[in-house]
């Protein structure tokens, strides 16, 4: 009973930050649809943890408590990989400014010289 | 140069305000008529001022990229500015001016030339896994080229139009990637590659990495950058 306790509210305040990030414009939606649903799917588990134990059955594995871990890390593995596609991505968006940025420094540098040498004339 | 052509040199630099000044003096005295672009890959000296005193075209990156973003913006700038050719050069001094109408002529037969410091001119040598990676990486390219290249990941290079072309769209940022992916993608897409032989001069700021460790860990990342560029899409 104590441990159906302690993963509820964990269920719980999972949602709660989610809900409250959203709500502070934090966190873009597409990001926060997918915690949702995990923390969704968390709380009937952790209310009924043996619920799983047919469908780990029926799969092959022993316990729901085992499909559940392996799932959970299936899941993180491949946010991570996700995050990682993410930054490569921003990394080349943040490296076409920062030439963009570069381009225009150096024609504003040379209209400002044409303009010095026009005035002194 | 025998040509009308627009020939732009490309000097990457970071924190080279010591001998970029020399370097640039010494294109603008070889070759009055071709423009110097150098590219300030954010450096935290007096690196561009001191090139826009020696007279170069400066663009400045607001933060370090690394030698291979420096390179496709200075691709991006021949680009926008619509010249012909685009040679790339170093900042420390290594590459000979005198030898860049070389490689620009040696464009009428193909579409990327490479400087090569083994291919019989000068004295430079590599030993250890540093010559193994090299001798890999020539290996491997002559095939894809089919033609003998001697220095693959030499950064003394010149390429006509439909290059400045693709390399200002996409260049690796990467380190090794700038040379051995750039020479990869070219062969791969039909162009033809040649080398034209260079004599290389010691730095004249700086030193050259030369410990074992290193060289392992540069035999490594050259043949993973290699692998890379082979299947890449």
């Amino acid at each position: 009973m104590k441990l159906t306790i302690l993963t509820v509210v964990v269920g719980v305040l999972l949602l709660v930050v989610i809900f409250e990030l959203l709500r502070r414009r934090q966190l873009r939606e597409k990001y926060a649809v997918l915690w949702i649903v995990v923390g969704i799917g968390v709380i009937p588990l952790s209310l009924f943890p043996r619920g799983l134990d047919v469908v780990a059955k029926l799969i092959g594995v022993a316990s729901g408590a085992s499909l559940v871990l392996f799932l959970g890390i299936l899941l993180l593995l491949l946010i991570c990989t996700h995050l990682s596609w993410e930054v490569s991505r921003l990394e080349e968006e943040t490296r076409t400014l920062a030439e963009e940025v570069a381009l225009i420094r150096t024609r504003l540098a040379e209209l400002d010289s044409r303009e010095l040498s026009h005035d002194e004339r | 140069m025998t040509s009308d052509k627009r020939v732009l040199i490309i000097i990457p630099a970071f924190n080279e305000a010591e001998s970029i000044g020399k370097v640039i003096a010494e294109v603008h005295a070889e070759l009055p008529t071709v423009d110097v672009l150098v590219v300030d890959d954010g450096s935290i000296d007096d690196t561009s001022a001191a090139a826009r005193v020696a007279g170069a075209i400066v663009t400045t990156l607001p933060y370090n990229l690394g030698v291979g973003g420096a390179r496709r913006l200075g691709y991006l700038y021949a680009l926008r500015h619509d010249y012909d050719v685009a040679v790339q050069l170093d900042a420390d001094g290594q590459h000979d001016p005198r030898n860049v109408s070389a490689l620009v002529s040696a464009l009428d037969s193909a579409d990327l030339v490479i400087g090569a410091r083994f291919a019989g001119e000068g004295d430079y040598r590599a030993r250890g896994p540093r010559w193994w990676a090299m001798s890999l990486l020539s290996f491997v390219l002559s095939k894809l080229a089919r033609t003998r290249l001697t220095d693959t990941t030499s950064g003394f290079r010149a390429c006509g139009r439909p290059l400045i072309e693709g390399y200002a769209r996409w260049l690796p940022v990467e380190y090794l990637g700038d040379t051995i992916d750039t020479t990869v993608w070219a062969a791969r897409n039909g162009y033809t590659v040649r080398q034209v032989p260079v004599a290389m001069r010691a730095r004249m700021a700086g030193t050259p990495s030369a410990s074992p460790i290193k060289a392992t860990m540069y035999l490594l990342r050259a043949m993973i950058t290699l692998l890379l560029a082979l299947v890449r899409k």
